[in-house]
């Protein structure tokens, strides 16, 4: 788990210091090649950009963020009962596990313009495209969690004649967590890409749109400003439920 | 001092007394491969008697676990009859505490939480339960980690842990299912010899599995033989040391007589 050397100064350093490499890079090749902006611009512009827009993209994150979250917490609050379901029941799980399947297999972007057909303007669609994208992860890792109970464990909670809802409680839930966490990590990411498809097919706002705005615009540096933000939302909602998880699941070395 | 399998039920059992465990003419089979039928155990007849210490050796796959957990309730058998304390034996029963081979505490609980895991099972009351708990825990030297999650114990102390929680509902029978086999040789003994002071405070009847002979001499009033496909009960031998015993006791003669003639009866079969 642990590097020997990222304890040291030098160990923490090295990563920061490859990627400042790499941006310099970058910097250098479109100064010396002269490449145009509106094809690929210097770091330091789309900074400039970035400064310059920075109401319209705060703004526009904060859509984009809202469809998110709660597109993913829907999308949880619809995983939890169905995992439950599935994992308990054999006819249910014959039943739904195929829909749920076709569902995960439709390609988002395909339904996406009739997603928007249906539910119209509002950040709805988006939400329901955030469902459709992130529900399936968290839906596989958490019924894998729930029949994850060691046989061990199971005959001990038998042996003191405990009740199914005993099992589950005392048992299958905790088992199932780090599992529920490993699949609400994969999920996030998707959210936001999620998010941005609902954008891209119809939407006024949102940093996906900001991205298609600028781009049909030539602004590319405004759109890269954009993506770098999606970049940075996608990894901070990550690291956020990393961080939840370790509080909650404390138990794991 | 030897009896022959089909001999073992053969003593009738003394009046007015019944047995925690009588188990007559049980045998149990698995699927095997492709349609075909693993014979797994059996027949077997085994009587436990009520504040006996009682242990079966035998083999890796001899099916002594397979027994265990017939005893257990957690599996029926395909043949035979089953009692315990008198009534018919077909499901766990809270009479019953089981140490396992591998300790299963659960790891997002503390000790004390995993010792008073059959109160909460059982919705014992609380207050009186956790009073049991810490007092187990106190006679086992564990009182200090009472709030540690069991990840942070040694082997030796996590079964010390499980011990407790089967000791906690204050069961009648206590089974033990090769409950020192994942510990190192020196504190295997030292537990084993814990248990054997320890049952003879509580005055409970037990059932140990294992394939460590001077493990199970060390603890035992009867050791059971237990040969491979199928399993079944080869010798029934009493184990005459006397009690209370100590780590002097694997130095006794008799001691060394008794193992020496155990081991004559499981090699003699696979040799």
């Amino acid at each position: 788990m642990s590097v020997p050397s990222s304890s040291s100064l030098a160990g923490r350093a090295t990563i920061p210091a490859v990627y400042l490499v790499l941006l310099v890079a970058w910097e250098l090749s479109v100064r010396v090649f002269v490449i145009p902006a509106w094809i690929l611009p210097a770091p330091t512009e789309i900074g400039r950009t970035a400064l310059q827009w920075a109401p319209e993209l705060a703004l526009n994150s904060l859509v984009t963020l809202r469809e998110t979250l709660v597109g993913f917490a829907l999308a949880i609050a619809l995983s939890l009962p169905l995992a439950v379901l599935i994992a308990l029941n054999a006819t249910a799980r014959r039943l739904l596990y195929p829909i749920l399947l076709g569902l995960q297999s439709v390609p988002k972007v395909a339904v996406a313009p009739l997603i928007i057909l249906w539910l119209g303007l509002s950040e709805w669609p988006k939400i329901v495209i955030v469902i459709l994208v992130c529900f399936f992860p968290i839906l596989v890792n958490l019924i894998a969690g729930l029949e994850a109970a060691p046989r061990t464990m199971l005959d001990l909670m038998r042996s003191l004649g405990a009740s199914p809802h005993m099992i589950f409680r005392r048992l299958r839930v905790p088992v199932a967590l780090p599992h529920f966490f490993t699949g609400c990590k994969v999920a996030v990411t998707f959210a936001v890409i999620g998010s941005v498809i609902g954008e891209f097919v119809a939407a006024q706002e949102g940093l996906g749109y900001l991205i298609l705005i600028s781009t049909s615009q030539s602004q590319t540096p405004l759109a890269f400003a954009a993506i770098a933000l999606l970049t940075l939302l996608s990894i901070a909602l990550f690291h956020g439920i990393e961080w939840i998880e370790r509080r909650v699941v404390n138990w794991t070395p | 001092m030897i009896a022959a399998a089909g001999g073992l039920a053969a003593a009738p059992p003394p009046a007015a007394e019944v047995a925690a465990i009588d188990l007559q003419g049980v045998s149990k089979h698995y699927p095997g491969a492709a349609g075909t039928s693993v014979h797994a155990l059996g027949p077997i007849d085994l009587r436990i008697p009520t504040g006996s210490f009682v242990a079966v050796v035998g083999p890796s796959g001899c099916g002594k676990s397979t027994l265990l957990r017939l005893v257990a309730g957690l599996e029926m058998p395909d043949a035979g009859t089953m009692t315990r304390y008198g009534t018919p034996l077909d499901a766990p029963s809270h009479e019953v505490g089981i140490v396992f081979q591998e300790h299963v505490l659960f790891p997002w609980n503390t000790v004390l939480e995993n010792v008073m895991l059959p109160a909460d099972v059982l919705a014992l009351p609380k207050a009186a339960a956790r009073e049991r708990a810490l007092r187990l825990l106190e006679m086992t030297g564990l009182a200090a980690f009472a709030d540690h999650r069991p990840q942070m114990l040694s082997g030796g102390m996590r079964q010390r842990a499980a011990l407790c929680r089967a000791l906690l509902a204050d069961p009648r029978l206590l089974l033990l299912d090769e409950p020192f086999g994942a510990l190192d040789a020196l504190t295997r003994e030292e537990l084993s010899l814990e248990l054997s002071s320890l049952w003879q405070d509580l005055g409970r009847t037990a059932f140990l599995i294992t394939h460590d002979i001077e493990e199970a001499i060390l603890l035992s009033d009867r050791v059971l033989v237990m040969s491979p496909r199928p399993g079944r009960l080869r010798a029934d031998i009493e184990v005459d040391l006397p009690r209370p015993r100590n780590a002097d006791t694997a130095r006794l003669p008799r001691f060394q007589e008794l193992k020496q003639q155990i081991r004559d009866i499981i090699f003699d079969r696979r040799a």
